[in-house]
C-alpha cells in the first residue's frame, strides 16, 4: 500500500510535469512549424533555436497585468480558466505511457492509474473541459466571448458523439475499456487496431480536432470573426492557462489515438517489448515509441492547422451531425455483425487473423467512404439551393 | 442552410474537399523543407536575393579633397533647394578668397531624403548615403554639423540616372 501511493505519488509529479514541460515546448513547436511552413524561420532568438521562447513567454504571461472587466461576473470569470486547466491535466492520467519499470520493492505499472473504467474517464472528464469554456464566455460579459462560449459548447457537445461512437468499435473488438488492456490486446494480435478500426480512426482524428477546439474547427476562437472567442477578456495567467489547457486536451488527444488506434507504447515489428521479464532499458525504449507517436499525431494536428481554412458554422454542424454520427453509427452496426460472424460463426478468437480480415472490411468501407465523400456534396454550402 | 447563401454551381473536380485537402498538405509539407527567406538582421544585413539599393538615400556625408577639408564651397544652392530646409549653412572666405562653410549643419529629422542636394551640388561635396541604421540617445545628435558628415564612411548613394532608368 505505502509502494502504491509513494509510487502513484511520484508518478503524477513526473507526469504532470511533463505535460506542462511538453505543453510549453508544443507551443514553441507550433509556431515554428508555422514559420517553418510559410518559408520564415520562426522564434530562435532566446535560446538555442529559440528553446528557451516558452519560459520567456510564461515569465511575461506571470508578470503582465491582470485586467478584469467591469461587468464580469467576478467569481465565475476566476473560476472558468481552473474549469478548463483542471480537466486537461486530469485526463492524461489513464494512459499508459511505457512497459512496466522494475524497481528494488516491485514492478511499477507506467501509467498514473490504471482505472477499469479506462477511456470512459477521459471522455468524462474531457466533456467536462467545456464548461471552462462556456462559464468564460458567459462570465467574460462580452459578446464576442459568448458567441465563442455558445459555438464551443454546441461544437464540443455535438463532436463528443461521434467521437464516443468512433471508441463503442474498440470496445467491441476489444472487450475492454483499460486502456492497458487495449494495448495488451494490440500487441498479442500483432496489429494495430488502426487495422481492423481503420474507419473508427478516421472519425476519430475529425472529431478529436473538434473537441480540441483546433483549426479547420477552432469556431470557439475565430479571431477572425470573434476576435479570440471564450478569451477575448481574458490576460496574463488567466489566459495563460486557457493555452496551456487547450494544448494539454490536444497532448492527451494525440496520446489517445496512439493508445487505443496505433498500440500504445508497443514497439512495432517485435515482441521483445511486451513478453518476457520487464527491465528498465524496456520502459525507456517503450516510452521512446509511445512519445513518438504521439509527436506524430501533435505534428499532424499542427500541419493540419497551419493547411486547412476554418470551418463556416453550419458546415460544422452539419459535418458533425450529418456525416460523422450516422457514419460512426452504420459502422458501429457493421462491425458488431462482422464480429459477430468472426467470432460465432468462425469461431475465431482475435488475433493477426481475425485482424487483417476486418482490415480487408475497412478498407472496402474506406474506399466507398472516400468515394462518397469525394463527390463534394457532402459539406453543405457546395450544395446548390433549391430554387426559392 | 444559412439563409440566402449563394452557391456556385461547380463541377465535382472542383468541389472534391478530400483531394483539395490532401494537395494543400502536400502543398504546406513541401513549404516545411524549403529554404527560408528570413534574414537575420543584425547579423546579416544583405543575402543573395536582397541588398541595399546602390540609390538608396540615406544620411547624408560630406566628401573631403586631399588635405582633408570638406570639398563644399558654400555656394548655398543646397539650402536653396533643400525642400526640408533642413540644410543651415553659414559661408566664410579666407584670406585668398576661396570660400568654405563656417557653419554647415543638416537637421537629419526634418530631411525628407529627397537627394536634391547631392544633385545641385556643383562640387559633388555633399551626398546622401547608402546607410540606414541611425539611432541615437536624444534628439540634439540627429543635427549633423560638418564634422559629423565629413567623418561619415559609409558609401554614398548613386541617384537615379536618367540616361539609364533602369539602373543598368
Amino acid at each position: 500500500m505505502t509502494f502504491f501511493l509513494i509510487t502513484s505519488a511520484i508518478k503524477v509529479l513526473v507526469v504532470v510535469n511533463l505535460i506542462l514541460v511538453g505543453v510549453a515546448l508544443l507551443t514553441l513547436l507550433e509556431r515554428r512549424v508555422c514559420a517553418w511552413m510559410q518559408d520564415r524561420l520562426g522564434p530562435n532568438r532566446v535560446g538555442p533555436q529559440g528553446l528557451l521562447q516558452p519560459a520567456a513567454d510564461g515569465l511575461k504571461n506571470f508578470l503582465k497585468e491582470e485586467t478584469s472587466p467591469a461587468l464580469a461576473d467576478k467569481a465565475l470569470f476566476t473560476l472558468a480558466p481552473v474549469v478548463s486547466f483542471v480537466p486537461a491535466m486530469l485526463t492524461f492520467g489513464v494512459i499508459p505511457f511505457a512497459a512496466p519499470l522494475p524497481t528494488k520493492w516491485g514492478v511499477v505499472p507506467m501509467v498514473v492509474a490504471d482505472l477499469p473504467v479506462g477511456f470512459l474517464y477521459i471522455l468524462a472528464i474531457s466533456s467536462l473541459g467545456v464548461y471552462g469554456i462556456v462559464l468564460a464566455g458567459w462570465a467574460s460579459n462580452n459578446k464576442y466571448a459568448l458567441l465563442g462560449g455558445l459555438r464551443a459548447s454546441a461544437q464540443m457537445i455535438s463532436y463528443e458523439i461521434a467521437l464516443g461512437m468512433s471508441t463503442v468499435a474498440v470496445l467491441l473488438l476489444a472487450g475492454n475499456v483499460t486502456l492497458s488492456h487495449v494495448i495488451a490486446q494490440q500487441q498479442a494480435a500483432h496489429a494495430w487496431f488502426i487495422v481492423p478500426l481503420s474507419v473508427s480512426f478516421v472519425i476519430f482524428f475529425i472529431s478529436a480536432l473538434a473537441e480540441t477546439n483546433r483549426l479547420p474547427f477552432d469556431l470557439p476562437e475565430a479571431e477572425g470573426e470573434l476576435i479570440a472567442g471564450y478569451h477575448t477578456e481574458y490576460s496574463a495567467m488567466k489566459f495563460s492557462m486557457f493555452y496551456i489547457a487547450e494544448y494539454s486536451n490536444m497532448v492527451t488527444a494525440s496520446a489517445l489515438m496512439a493508445t487505443l488506434f496505433f498500440g500504445g507504447w508497443d514497439i512495432p515489428f517485435t515482441t521483445w517489448d511486451s513478453t518476457g521479464d520487464p527491465s528498465a532499458l524496456k520502459t525507456v525504449a517503450t516510452l521512446l515509441a509511445f512519445s513518438l507517436k504521439t509527436f506524430a499525431f501533435l505534428f499532424t494536428y499542427i500541419w493540419v492547422r497551419w493547411t486547412l481554412p476554418r470551418f463556416r458554422y453550419d458546415q460544422l454542424m452539419a459535418l458533425g451531425w450529418k456525416v460523422l454520427l450516422p457514419l460512426a453509427l452504420l459502422y458501429i452496426t457493421l462491425l458488431a455483425v462482422a464480429i459477430w460472424f468472426v467470432r460465432i460463426q468462425l469461431g475465431w478468437d482475435y488475433g493477426t487473423r481475425m485482424a487483417w480480415a476486418l482490415g480487408g472490411l475497412n478498407l472496402v468501407l474506406l474506399i466507398a467512404l472516400v468515394w462518397w465523400l469525394d463527390r463534394g456534396r457532402i459539406v453543405s454550402g457546395s450544395m446548390p439551393q433549391e430554387a426559392a | 442552410m444559412a439563409i440566402g447563401v449563394k452557391v456556385m454551381k461547380r463541377p465535382t473536380q472542383q468541389t472534391s474537399y478530400l483531394r483539395a485537402t490532401l494537395k494543400g498538405m502536400a502543398l504546406t509539407f513541401s513549404h516545411l523543407l524549403r529554404p527560408k527567406v528570413t534574414m537575420q538582421y543584425p547579423e546579416e544585413k544583405s543575402s543573395k536575393d536582397w541588398t541595399l539599393s546602390s540609390r538608396w538615400r540615406g544620411t547624408h556625408r560630406m566628401l573631403t579633397d586631399e588635405q582633408g577639408r570638406a570639398k563644399c564651397v558654400a555656394c548655398g544652392l543646397c539650402p536653396q533647394i533643400c525642400p526640408a530646409n533642413c540644410i543651415k549653412l553659414v559661408p566664410g572666405e579666407d584670406e585668398e578668397g576661396h570660400r568654405y562653410p563656417l557653419i554647415y549643419e543638416i537637421d537629419e529629422f526634418r530631411c525628407i531624403f529627397c537627394g536634391y542636394c547631392q544633385e545641385v551640388c556643383p562640387e559633388e561635396a555633399i551626398h546622401v548615403g547608402v546607410h540606414y541604421e541611425n539611432s541615437e540617445y536624444s534628439r540634439d545628435r540627429f543635427v549633423y554639423d560638418l564634422e559629423r558628415l565629413t567623418a561619415q564612411t559609409h558609401p554614398v548613394s548613386t541617384l537615379w540616372d536618367p540616361s539609364d532608368p533602369k539602373g543598368e
